[in-house]
């Protein structure tokens, strides 16, 4: 008897210890909306701000939900890379995060196809928000894949031309260019050399020049990145020709892809002060809604103008339509208080004075159609330029896909390719990163 | 009862000898068995952290070696490393050792200054490379202009990119040469006596003196520099962030082994596909591939060593 219990007992603890490393292993902890929001408890938020502003705004927005939510603590962690993000969902744990939010919405395919984060569905059904009337129709489409909506949009982004008035006056340029050919000569016109440099650059269309990635550029040409079965779309959009071929024309005419990426070199980085077009470096750039408080903390000493992007002569029809993306929330399917987590999440997604109020802060566009509308949106005139580009019918958004953003990085790196001159067929180019695409994909599946 | 008392003296010898290897023993096991033989089973997976591992066969091969289009780049500028990096290394740290030994005044300031770089982070290392050779604002290049040396653009140009990490990590060659030093400082005196007595050149002292003394330390240095250049992954990857100008903002893509793929090394395609894409299995097959190379390198070095290894060290 003894040796019988004995044996069980070593059964038990090898069966406990197997399923305690597979759990480990494969991130499933299982399924735990069964906490009692109503109870104390303390919920782990990571996100990605990290200039203090920001993080001050966050702050504001969790004091806010915790005068609603007095026995919820949010323990906030900022500046956090999807990378990091990603992989502390994989693993649990105690100080793994019950909420994320995330800069890009790149990932949504992969957060929803792998499970890292649970749909959300079952918890607006249960609330009564129907996110149909809540979100915008282009920030609904990007929360979700494959009818699992496992996040929501936490304020969104929208992409457009910013200007130096003065420069533009010296040079004798009337108004913002509305279509890609007004805006090479524009950009030619503001382009002026100092030696076998630039004193100002028109506009730097390097892949490189931060927010000048293919897929900015492409939303101004309404691309369709795959078809209905899944299959790129690269080689058979014209879409996709057309844009690379403008932006090489750029590189060209403005310099050289060597001479521009040396005068690169020397410009301040993309999230500090001493960014290219708040030094008057560069003469206009194309950049997000948070760009334009960014620009005026710093002072820069001319006027900024704001405008929609150019779009292609023969679309000049759609002009004020611009590229939408956005911040993200979600909850983690390793989380043991799933329904606390959704307390804060509805909260800080989908209360109106909430989501304005940290728009205000953050300088970003509201991801509500109630926020969108609220009187106490406060915003400089031109912001309201990016809130137009959001609402405009034929602005894009780039589709989530099974492996996340591995599609739009592919393109990206044949755009690198491209426009240094390491590959010069640009059809043959386009093919092959289709096939790439569609190989990536089958990896992933 | 003699054969007896011979078998439990046997049993109990090999129990205390496996008692004494007992912590190698389990050591070996869960820090390289388990994972080697891990990766190895993962390798025909797939598996992404959250579904189960499902068998795919030879899937992940295939597509390492047919259709990732960075695998290639990474393993030839891997390779470069090791053959040019490494070999520059032994041969810069073994100058800076004898230039040290051999300086009558002043020995403690050279060997620190010599030494200091050494401590440095790579990332802060890299990052002060990064900006004394930024093409447009870098001192360096101010200098050789002003010189009318045409003047490359060092982390910013895929030809350029490569020698200039190879210069970082001269720089940084304090641990080599210090390991240099003490064995150049080991070399009997009465052995060059007698060659100088048999009136040998400079030269033919370091040739039939020197270098048959201190080759245990060159290979030494040769086994470890190829292990270092294998698993280069730092100084890379910040010199290719940095160039690039992509610094951070979570959402911003960053191209691995700016510029042109050409600071792309094996170990940041683990990263890449093990915790980016969260592949699993696909990054398995790379740190296969690099444990595969370390070991050809190895082997290699091993079996040339009667060349490089006195008669007395056999």
């Amino acid at each position: 008897m003894p040796g019988t219990s004995r044996k069980t007992a070593v059964a038990l603890a090898t069966s406990a210890s197997i399923a305690l490393l597979a759990t480990a292993c494969t991130g499933q902890s299982g399924s735990a909306a069964d906490d009692d929001p109503s109870k104390q408890t303390t919920l782990t938020f990571w996100h990605a701000w990290s200039a203090p502003g920001e993080v001050e705004a966050v702050k504001e927005l969790i004091a806010g939900f915790r005068k609603k939510h007095p026995n919820i603590d949010v323990k906030a962690v900022g500046n956090m890379t999807d990378d990091k993000i990603n992989q502390a969902l994989r693993a649990g744990g105690s100080n793994s995060p019950d909420v994320i939010s995330s800069f890009t919405t790149n990932n949504v395919g992969k957060f929803c196809s792998s499970g890292a984060l649970v749909d959300l569905d079952p918890f607006f059904e249960k609330s009564g928000v129907d996110p149909e009337k809540t979100f915008p129709k282009a920030m609904n489409e990007y929360t979700r894949f494959e009818g699992n909506r496992c996040s929501v949009p936490l304020l969104g982004d929208a992409y457009g031309l910013y200007y130096n008035k003065t420069a533009f006056e010296r040079a004798g340029v009337q108004s913002p260019p509305k279509t890609w050919s007004e805006f090479e000569s524009v950009a030619k016109k503001l382009t002026v050399p100092r030696g076998n440099s630039y004193k100002q650059l028109g506009f730097m269309p390097n892949y490189h020049g931060w927010e000048t990635t293919t897929e900015h550029y492409l939303g101004q040409f309404s691309p369709t990145y795959f078809d209905d079965n899944g299959k790129s779309q690269v080689a058979e959009d014209p879409a996709f020709e057309a844009a690379f071929t403008l932006q090489k024309r750029l590189v060209d005419e403005l310099g050289g892809y060597r001479k521009l990426e040396t005068y690169r070199a020397t410009l301040g980085d993309e999230w500090g002060p001493e960014h290219p077009f708040h030094t008057g470096q560069v003469a206009m750039q194309l950049d997000g809604e948070w760009r334009l408080g960014m620009a005026l903390e710093t002072d820069p000493g001319f006027e900024i103008g704001v405008a929609p992007l150019p779009v292609p002569d023969d679309r000049a029809d759609e002009y004020g339509k611009g590229y939408i993306t956005g911040t993200i929330a979600g909850i983690a399917a390793t989380s043991r208080k799933q329904n606390a987590a959704w307390e804060l999440v509805k909260y800080m997604t989908t209360d109106t004075d909430a989501v304005v109020g940290f728009s205000n802060a953050i300088h970003n566009v509201p991801s509500t159609l109630a926020a969108l509308k609220s009187p106490k949106l406060k915003y400089d005139p031109r912001f309201k330029t990016f809130l137009d580009i959001a609402a405009h019918p034929d602005s894009t958004t780039t589709p989530a896909s099974v492996n996340g953003g591995v599609y739009l990085s592919t393109i990206q790196q044949f755009g690198y390719d491209y426009e240094s001159g390491k590959e010069t067929d640009l059809k043959a180019g386009l093919a092959k990163t289709a096939r790439q695409i569609d190989t990536d994909i089958a990896q992933a599946k | 009862m003699s054969t007896v008392t011979l078998a439990s003296k046997r049993r109990r010898s090999a129990l205390r000898t496996l008692a004494f290897l007992s912590p190698w023993l389990i050591g070996f096991s869960v820090f390289f068995a388990y994972p080697l033989l891990s990766t190895v089973y993962f390798s025909f997976m797939r598996y992404d952290g959250f579904r189960p591992p499902t068998w795919s066969g030879t899937q992940n091969w295939t597509y390492v070696f047919q259709h990732y289009p960075l695998f290639w780049p990474a393993l030839r500028n891997t390779l470069w490393l090791v053959l040019v990096m490494v070999g520059l290394r032994v041969v810069f740290g073994l100058g800076v050792g004898i230039l040290i030994t051999k300086i009558r005044t002043g020995t403690g300031v050279f060997r620190t200054l010599f030494y200091l770089p050494y401590l440095a982070p790579p990332v802060a290392a890299t990052m002060a490379f990064a900006f004394l050779l930024n093409p447009g604002t870098g001192p360096v290049n101010s200098i050789l202009e002003n010189a009318g040396v045409p003047a490359p653009a060092w982390f910013n140009d895929p030809a350029w990119s490569k020698p200039a990490l190879t210069l970082l990590a001269l720089w940084g060659i304090g641990d080599l040469m210090v390991i240099f030093m003490a064995a150049l400082l080991d070399v009997p005196k009465e052995q060059y006596e007698a060659a100088e007595l048999d009136g040998t050149s400079p030269w033919q002292r370091f040739r039939y003196v020197t270098l048959p003394n201190i080759s245990p330390i060159v290979m030494f240095a040769v086994v470890t520099g190829v292990i270092q250049a294998m698993q280069y992954y730092t100084q890379p990857l910040v010199a290719g962030k940095v160039a690039s100008g992509v610094i951070q903002g979570a959402g911003t893509q960053f191209e691995p082994g700016y510029p042109e793929k050409s600071t792309l090394t094996l170990p940041q395609l683990v990263y890449n596909l093990g915790f980016q894409r969260f592949d699993y299995g696909a990054a398995c097959v790379v740190a296969l591939v690099l444990f595969a190379l370390s070991m050809a390198f190895t082997a290699l070095l091993m079996r040339r060593r009667g060349g490089l290894v006195q008669a007395g060290d056999r």
